[in-house]
C-alpha cells in the first residue's frame, strides 16, 4: 500500500509558528519582570509565577470543560498571565487579584469567544479594567520603589504615581530606570524599549503602531500643555504601546488600519490623562480601539497590486 | 577565448512589495545536465492552455523524432511531436497530475533517436515567424503551457519590451539556470530572433542575484554580440520569492503595474521563460521542434539528484530509477516546485512540455505540521505580493459571504503560496483562495 501524500500546494512551509512568536513575547517581558523584581522586589516575582499559574490553568481547565483540544502548549496564556501581572501594582492584594484577573481574562474574554485569536479585547487588559473597576482602592496602592531593601517604613503601600494630580515628580533618570511608583511591569522605560526592540528585531510586531500611538499622545498632551517627555515615561504608556496595543488579535491587520487603530489609542489616552478624572487612560484606550478593530478591518481592503488610481495619468 | 567586455547590470526599475524569503535548496546547481532515453514515452495530447490536439498517427505507425503526431485547427493549441523514434503502441486515455483525462501517444522507442528530416524554418515576415513558432510546438516552458505562437502575435497592443525570466525562484529547481550555463548562445541566437522579427526596442534579461555564474556568462555573451547591441539588458534581482511570478517580475524589469486580471501586453511586455528563448534560438537554426525537456529531479528522498535532459514524455518512474532511485520511502512527489507544484500520487506519469521539476520528498518534508486557530498576525497580508488579504478571505469563506470575496479582490490571486508559506499557525490559505475563486468565479456565470 502506497504511503504517498497528496496535499496542495505550497508544500513548503516557513520556520514561523504561534509558539515561536508568544516565546518571543514573553523573553522580550523577561526584562521588564527582572527589572520589577528589582524595584519592587520579591512580592512582584510572587504576583508574576501566580498570574501565569492561574491564566494557564484557566485555559487547560476551559478547554478541557469545552471540550477543546489542549492549547497551552502555544504559550498565549502564559504571555496573557503575564501582561496581567505587569498591569498591577506590586501590593500584597495584586496577589489573589492577579490570579483573579487572569482567569476572567482567559476565560471571560479569550475562551468563551472561541479562544485564540477570537478574543475581541486584549484579554490581559479587559482582566486589568475588571480588576480596577472592581478593587480601585487595591489597585491604586503603590509601594514605595526600591521600598523592600529596608530604607523606608516596612508599610510603603500610598506611593502616587507620577501621573496623580500633585504627584511628587521623580527626576528623569528615575523615570528611566523605573524607580517611579507604578504597575510593577511598566515603570522601568529601560526594560521595555529593550524587550520592544527585540520584538522588532525579531519582526513579531513592526514599529507602526507603537510610533503612531506614542507620537500621538506625546503630541497632544504636548498640545494640550502638559511635559511630553513625562508623559511618555510615567504610566502604561511603553507597555501598552509596545506590548498590549500590538497584539495581533485585537489590532487590525493591515497597515492603514493599524495606523487608524494608533491614532484612537493615542488620541483616547491624551484625552483621558489630561481631562478624565482617573490619572491613566492607556488601558481604556487600547480596549475603545480593540473594539473599533473589526470595523476597521471591515472597512480598510487593499486594492489589489496593479489597480490605477483614481485620476492617475496612466 | 579573448576577454569580453561585461556588460552593464542593471538593478530593478522598482521593487514589489511581499514576498517571502524561501529557502534555495538548489543541491542541482553545479553538476552538468545529464541525457536519458527511456524505452518507452507516453505523450499527452494537451500539453498547453487551450484546445487539446487530435492524433494524427495511429497504432502500429513508424514514427521519428519531431514528427507532427498531433495538432488541431485551433487558434489557442501548439502542434504535437514525436520526441523518440519508434513504433506507435498504442493511444491511450492518460490521468494527467490534477486529475484531467486526455488522450496520449504512447511509443516504444527503437533506441536509435532517427530524426525526423527537419529543415530551418523559412522566415520572411511576422506572418511567417508565428506560423514558424507555433510549428516548433512551443509553450510556456515556465510551467504555465501557454501557446507561444498566441503570446507572440501580434495585436493592438504596443510592445517594446521583452523580459526575459531567469529568475527561477522556486526552492529545488535549477532547471533554467542549467540552461543559461550549457545554452547561453542560443539564449543570445533566441532573443535575437524574437527581438528582430518583433521590432523589440528592449529585452531585459532578468536573473536573480543568487546565481552570479549565470549573470557572468550570459553578460559575456551579450556583450559578445554585437547583432543586439545596447538593446539587451542584464538585471540583476533580489533573490526573493514569487520574484519570477510574471506580473512581479515586469514590474521590477520595467516598472509598469500589469493592472488586475490584466496581460503584459496590456504595459507593453511580453516575459518568456529563459528556456523558451533558448528553445527558439536553436530551433530556428536546425528546425528541430519541441521533443525534449530538461528536468531537476531532487528532494531528500532522491538518490542521486540531478537535472536531466529526456524526451517529452518520459515516465517519471523512469526518470527516478536514473537517478538512482530513492534513498529514503518517499512520502510525497512533486511535480514542479515546492511552492507551486502538484502533488501526484501515480509516478507512470509523463515529463510534459511545461515540466521543469521532479521532487521527491522523505518523511521529515513530505508531512506538514497541523493547523491552528489564526491569530490574525497580518503576516498573510503584509506578505501578498498581490496585496490581497487571505486571513479576511478565510474569515469570508466561513460566513460564506460571497459578497465580500468579491469586495476581497480574491480572483487577483496567483496562488503562489506565500501566505501558507508564512503563517506561523500553518493555515490551508492558499486553499481558501482557490476555493474563494472558485465562488466568485461561478457567481460571474
Amino acid at each position: 500500500m502506497s504511503r504517498v501524500l497528496i496535499s496542495a500546494s505550497p508544500h513548503l512551509l516557513g520556520p514561523a509558528t504561534t509558539r515561536r512568536i508568544m516565546l518571543d513575547v514573553i523573553l522580550a517581558l523577561t526584562p521588564a519582570c527582572v527589572a520589577s523584581v528589582v524595584i519592587f522586589g520579591p512580592l512582584s516575582a510572587a504576583v508574576i509565577a501566580l498570574s501565569v499559574i492561574a491564566a494557564v490553568g484557566a485555559e487547560y481547565l476551559t478547554r478541557r470543560l469545552l471540550k477543546r483540544d489542549n492549547t497551552i502548549g502555544d504559550l498565549s496564556a502564559v504571555v496573557t498571565g503575564l501582561l496581567l501581572a505587569m498591569n498591577l501594582p506590586a501590593n500584597v492584594h495584586a496577589l489573589w487579584m492577579g490570579p483573579l484577573g487572569s482567569v476572567i481574562a482567559i476565560v471571560v474574554v479569550k475562551q468563551l469567544f472561541g479562544g485564540i485569536g477570537m478574543n475581541f479585547a486584549n484579554p490581559a487588559i479587559a482582566g486589568r479594567i475588571v480588576l480596577t473597576l472592581s478593587f480601585t482602592a487595591y489597585m491604586s496602592q503603590w509601594p514605595v520603589p526600591l521600598a523592600w531593601l529596608g530604607n523606608a517604613g516596612a508599610d510603603a503601600a500610598t506611593f502616587a504615581t507620577p501621573l496623580a494630580k500633585g504627584a511628587v515628580q521623580p527626576d528623569l533618570l528615575s523615570l528611566l530606570l523605573g524607580v517611579r511608583g507604578g504597575c510593577l511591569g511598566e515603570t522601568c522605560a529601560v526594560a521595555l524599549l529593550a524587550g520592544g526592540i527585540y520584538l522588532m528585531i525579531r519582526r513579531v510586531i513592526t514599529p507602526l503602531i507603537p510610533a503612531v500611538y506614542i507620537g500621538t499622545t506625546v503630541l497632544l498632551t504636548w498640545a494640550f500643555g502638559d511635559d511630553p517627555l513625562r508623559q511618555l515615561l510615567s504610566g502604561g504608556l511603553l507597555l501598552g504601546a509596545l506590548f498590549m496595543a500590538t497584539d495581533y488579535t485585537t489590532s487590525p491587520s493591515t497597515n492603514r488600519g493599524r495606523v487608524i487603530f494608533a491614532l484612537g489609542c493615542g488620541l483616547f489616552t491624551a484625552v483621558i490623562r489630561h481631562f478624565g478624572s482617573l490619572p491613566e487612560g492607556v488601558s481604556f484606550s487600547i480596549l475603545l480601539m480593540n473594539i473599533a478593530t473589526p470595523m476597521i478591518d471591515r472597512y480598510i481592503i487593499r486594492k489589489p497590486f496593479g489597480t490605477r488610481r483614481k485620476g492617475a495619468a496612466k | 577565448m579573448r576577454p569580453q567586455p561585461i556588460t552593464k547590470i542593471l538593478t530593478p526599475v522598482k521593487r514589489g512589495h511581499g514576498g517571502q524569503h524561501v529557502p534555495h535548496r538548489k543541491g542541482t546547481a553545479d553538476s552538468p545536465s545529464r541525457t536519458f532515453l527511456p524505452e518507452r514515452v507516453t505523450i499527452p495530447l494537451s500539453m498547453h492552455i487551450g484546445a487539446p490536439c487530435a492524433p494524427l498517427v495511429a497504432k502500429g505507425d513508424r514514427v521519428l523524432v519531431g514528427q507532427v503526431i498531433a495538432d488541431v485547427d485551433h487558434p489557442m493549441a501548439a502542434p504535437i511531436h514525436a520526441s523518440v523514434s519508434g513504433t506507435v503502441a498504442d493511444i491511450v486515455d492518460r490521468a494527467l497530475p490534477g486529475g484531467r483525462v486526455v488522450k496520449a501517444v504512447v511509443i516504444d522507442s527503437d533506441g536509435e533517436m532517427t530524426p525526423c528530416p527537419v529543415e530551418k524554418p523559412v522566415v520572411t515576415d511576422v506572418e511567417s515567424f508565428i506560423a514558424a513558432v507555433r510549428a516548433s510546438g512551443l509553450v510556456g516552458l515556465g510551467g504555465a503551457g501557454f501557446p507561444a505562437s498566441v503570446k507572440l502575435r501580434p495585436s493592438d497592443k504596443v510592445i517594446d519590451t521583452l523580459v526575459i525570466n531567469a529568475a527561477e525562484c522556486e526552492p529545488y529547481i535549477t532547471a533554467d539556470y542549467r540552461e543559461c550555463l550549457e545554452s547561453a548562445d542560443s539564449i543570445m541566437e533566441g532573443v535575437y530572433t524574437l527581438a528582430h522579427w518583433l521590432d523589440l526596442p528592449s529585452v531585459v534579461l532578468c536573473v536573480e542575484d543568487n546565481k552570479p555564474e549565470a549573470i557572468r556568462v550570459l553578460a559575456e555573451i551579450a556583450a559578445a554580440d554585437d547583432r543586439i547591441g545596447d538593446r539587451v539588458k542584464l538585471m540583476k534581482l533580489p533573490s526573493s520569492y514569487p520574484q519570477g511570478a510574471e506580473k512581479m517580475l515586469v514590474y521590477s524589469a520595467t516598472g509598469r503595474a500589469v493592472p488586475p486580471g490584466g496581460l503584459p501586453a496590456d504595459v507593453g511586455c511580453i516575459v518568456m521563460n529563459v528556456t523558451s528563448v533558448s528553445f527558439l534560438g536553436k530551433y530556428f537554426n536546425t528546425g528541430m521542434p519541441l521533443v525534449s525537456k530538461r528536468v531537476t529531479v531532487a528532494g531528500s528522498a532522491v538518490a542521486e539528484p540531478s537535472n536531466v535532459i529526456c524526451p517529452v514524455g518520459t515516465a517519471f518512474e523512469d526518470l527516478v530509477a536514473f537517478c538512482g532511485g530513492t534513498r529514503a520511502e518517499a512520502r510525497k512527489w512533486i511535480a514542479g516546485g515546492p511552492m507551486m507544484g502538484t502533488a501526484i500520487h501515480d509516478l507512470t506519469a509523463p515529463v510534459m512540455k511545461a515540466t521543469n521539476a521532479l521532487l521527491g520528498f522523505a518523511e521529515e518534508d513530505a508531512v506538514l505540521p497541523d493547523s491552528s486557530a489564526c491569530i490574525r498576525c497580518g503576516r498573510c497580508v503584509t506578505t501578498c505580493p498581490m496585496n490581497l488579504m487571505p486571513l479576511m478571505v478565510e474569515q469570508a469563506l466561513a460566513a460564506r459571504d460571497d459578497d465580500r470575496l468579491e469586495q476581497l479582490s480574491v480572483m487577483s490571486c496567483m496562488e503562489c503560496g506565500c501566505c501558507s508559506f508564512g503563517c506561523p499557525a500553518k493555515r490551508p490559505l492558499v486553499q481558501s483562495m482557490r476555493l474563494a475563486k472558485q465562488i466568485v468565479r461561478g457567481r460571474k456565470k
